[in-house]
């Protein structure tokens, strides 16, 4: 039992809730970039919220069910369609075994899941069935999904049609999008009148933007409080001695271009980080396209805390809206 | 060596032990996350050491940032107690220099260098004032590395020479950095090295090759099976240069999954070390015999 890739797609990975607790080899977390999506989805077809299922970029596949089953495309706005015909997002339907989903072009968003009941089979590896394609490692044979692709699917539950999640309950981005960040780490090697700036200016989603991390520019430049080098950290004033990236910080390579790492994480080096976007809004980053504006806006620790309730309470709804 | 702490965010606390590179800013990271591991906090989800700092995850649905920092915070005072002493291995890395793989690439890349008219080997060697290639060989591979991370990609060790301040080796990274490197390139970067566990980007010098594979995601090669990355932050590592025979023969032998990397058992005491740094590199090198 199982679906057969037909085309691609731009880049589509199996993704679940990630691999917690090999980021201290270089393994990162990886997983749905807007996990909120990811498990909708998986809610929508009576799988467990942390069931595989697809990661879809941009562009959809075209998909070939090889059983009867219940799906659900969330997230983006990526309008799917069987065998031709539009299906609504955030709501689940019935694929018969034959039928052929492909997609129409996107309207808004980034990243759309398609959940199928039963979930996607792939192996278990350290604990997940995330792909993470730097290191070769999970999903289908570690990498993201080709054409003749033949993925095994678990055994489904009850067939659950036409369930809805309601628009209130689904989250994506403003424009610009507003990103919470508490900045640190090495906040203190910008000036403070440069560290106004970077959160007064209205930066861009930059082409370089992928499950790594998003790059932005467009803002000004940022100044640094001089110093000498310490030993073993490089000359350009950046630098730092290698250290662990946290998921979120935000990292800005010779005091230009903001990069905020994602779920597939480099998990260190050696560049100064102005801080870290808060865990509520990590899900808003796997949303944007290139040349989106975006701005970082900076909160307090309780506001980062309670900006997590909020999330929490919304999947709480979210699970009730679908119980 | 003033310890600083940072939020990263509301799952993170980042660490820094010190601002320069030491192996007394190594060890108090080593140390500190150790003692981390061992307290079993409720709530932690990863802990990385890193060269002169480190970083915990937590949950703070499940403990509360500001207890995680006071946490951390006693842990460091009583682990400064502690004797730097370390359970740990020392494993042979055969190196290949001057291989003929990376020669093919940090040519390609040439335009990219510092130095586009002598090898990433000749140059490294004439800024740290050694004798060419030979004398460098013998300054790389003369004295252990401590790792002292693991990490920017899955398996990926940094590497920081057991010597004296004045003898570690030290090279700038690429002006812009490569598109592709070898995998299993010996590598070097400010005062670290490093191993490419995949074939990959990379901004490093480029001074050889090891046919020994440290990363198998498909856990296929002996000594990988139980856990596909090779290298814990601790393990103290030795090269030992081969020519291409040896080269090609251990690739073979891996292949045919004969295999079996040297490695002992060892443990290591920063204050033996710090007191007779020659004496005590000839000791822990001496294991492998």
């Amino acid at each position: 039992m199982s679906i057969r890739i037909i085309t691609p797609g731009l880049s589509t990975t199996v993704q679940d809730l990630g691999r917690p607790g090999y980021y201290h080899i270089g393994i990162p977390l990886s997983g749905a970039m807007d996990m909120l999506a990811a498990q909708s989805a998986n809610l929508l077809v009576g799988n467990p919220e942390g069931a595989a299922l697809l990661e879809v970029v941009f562009m959809g596949p075209e998909v070939e069910f090889q059983r009867d089953a219940t799906v659900a495309v969330t997230g983006a706005e990526l309008p799917p369609k069987i065998n031709g015909e539009e299906r609504p997002t955030w709501t689940s339907f019935a694929v018969k075994k034959g039928d052929v989903l492909s997609f129409a072009f996107l309207k808004k968003g980034a990243r759309a899941y398609v959940a199928i009941s039963g979930g996607i089979d792939v192996p278990v590896v350290l604990g997940s069935r995330s792909t993470y394609t730097l290191g070769a490692l999970g999903g289908f044979e570690g990498r993201k999904l080709a054409a003749g692709d033949v993925l095994p699917l678990g055994e489904a539950g009850n067939i659950r049609e036409g369930r809805t999640v309601p628009e209130a309950l689904r989250r994506s981005p403003g424009s610009p999008a507003e990103l919470r960040i508490l900045t640190g780490i090495y906040w203190h090697r910008i000036t403070e009148a440069s560290g106004r700036q970077f959160l007064a200016d209205t930066w861009k989603v930059a082409p370089e933007a992928d499950r790594i991390g998003y790059r932005f520019r467009g803002g000004k430049p940022l100044d640094f409080v001089t110093r000498e080098p310490p030993f073993g950290a490089g000359s350009d004033p950046s630098n730092i001695v290698d250290a662990c990236y946290p998921y979120g910080s935000i990292q800005v390579p010779s005091g230009t271009e903001p990069i905020v790492l994602h779920r597939d994480a480099v998990s260190g080096g050696g560049y100064f980080m102005v801080g870290a976007v808060i865990s509520a809004d990590m899900d808003l980053i796997g949303q944007l396209q290139p040349h989106m504006p975006a701005r970082f806006e900076a909160v307090t620790m309780e506001q980062a805390l309670l900006a997590r309730n909020d999330r929490s309470r919304l999947i709480d709804r979210i699970r009730q809206a679908l119980a | 060596m003033k310890t600083r702490y940072s939020f990263g965010g509301d799952e993170h606390i980042f660490v820094e032990c010190d601002e320069e590179m030491s192996l007394q800013a190594f060890f108090k990271s080593l140390s500190i996350t150790n003692a981390v591991k061992e307290a079993k906090i409720a709530g932690v989800t990863e802990i990385c050491p890193a060269n002169a700092s480190f970083q915990i995850k937590f949950n703070p649905d499940v403990i509360a940032p500001e207890d995680m920092l006071k946490e951390l915070k006693e842990i460091e005072t009583s682990a400064a107690k502690g004797k730097s002493v370390l359970k740990t291995r020392i494993i042979e890395i055969p190196v290949y220099y001057n291989d003929p793989w990376t020669h093919e690439t940090l040519m390609r890349f040439r335009e990219r260098h510092q130095d586009p008219t002598s090898t990433d080997i000749e140059y490294t060697a004439r800024i740290n004032n050694l004798d060419g290639v030979d004398g460098f060989i013998k300054a790389h591979s003369g004295a252990p590395w401590f790792v002292s991370m693991v990490g920017f990609v899955a398996g990926l060790p940094f590497l920081y020479q057991m010597v004296d301040r004045a003898r570690q080796i030290q090279s700038p990274k690429y002006l812009r950095p490569r598109t592709d490197t070898p995998r299993l390139t010996v590598g070097h970067g400010g005062c670290f090295g490093c191993i490419y566990s995949v074939r990959g980007a990379g901004g490093y010098q480029m001074f050889g090759i090891t046919p020994m594979p440290i990363y198998d995601p498909n856990q296929k090669i002996k000594y990988l099976q139980d856990f596909m990355c090779l290298f814990k932050p601790g393990d103290i590592v030795k090269w030992r240069p081969i020519g291409r025979d040896e080269y090609d023969a251990t690739v073979a032998d891996v292949d045919a999954g004969k295999f079996a990397p040297v490695m002992r058992d060892v443990t290591f005491s920063l204050d033996e070390f710090q007191a007779d740094m020659n004496g005590y590199n000839a000791k822990l090198m001496g294991a492998l015999k």
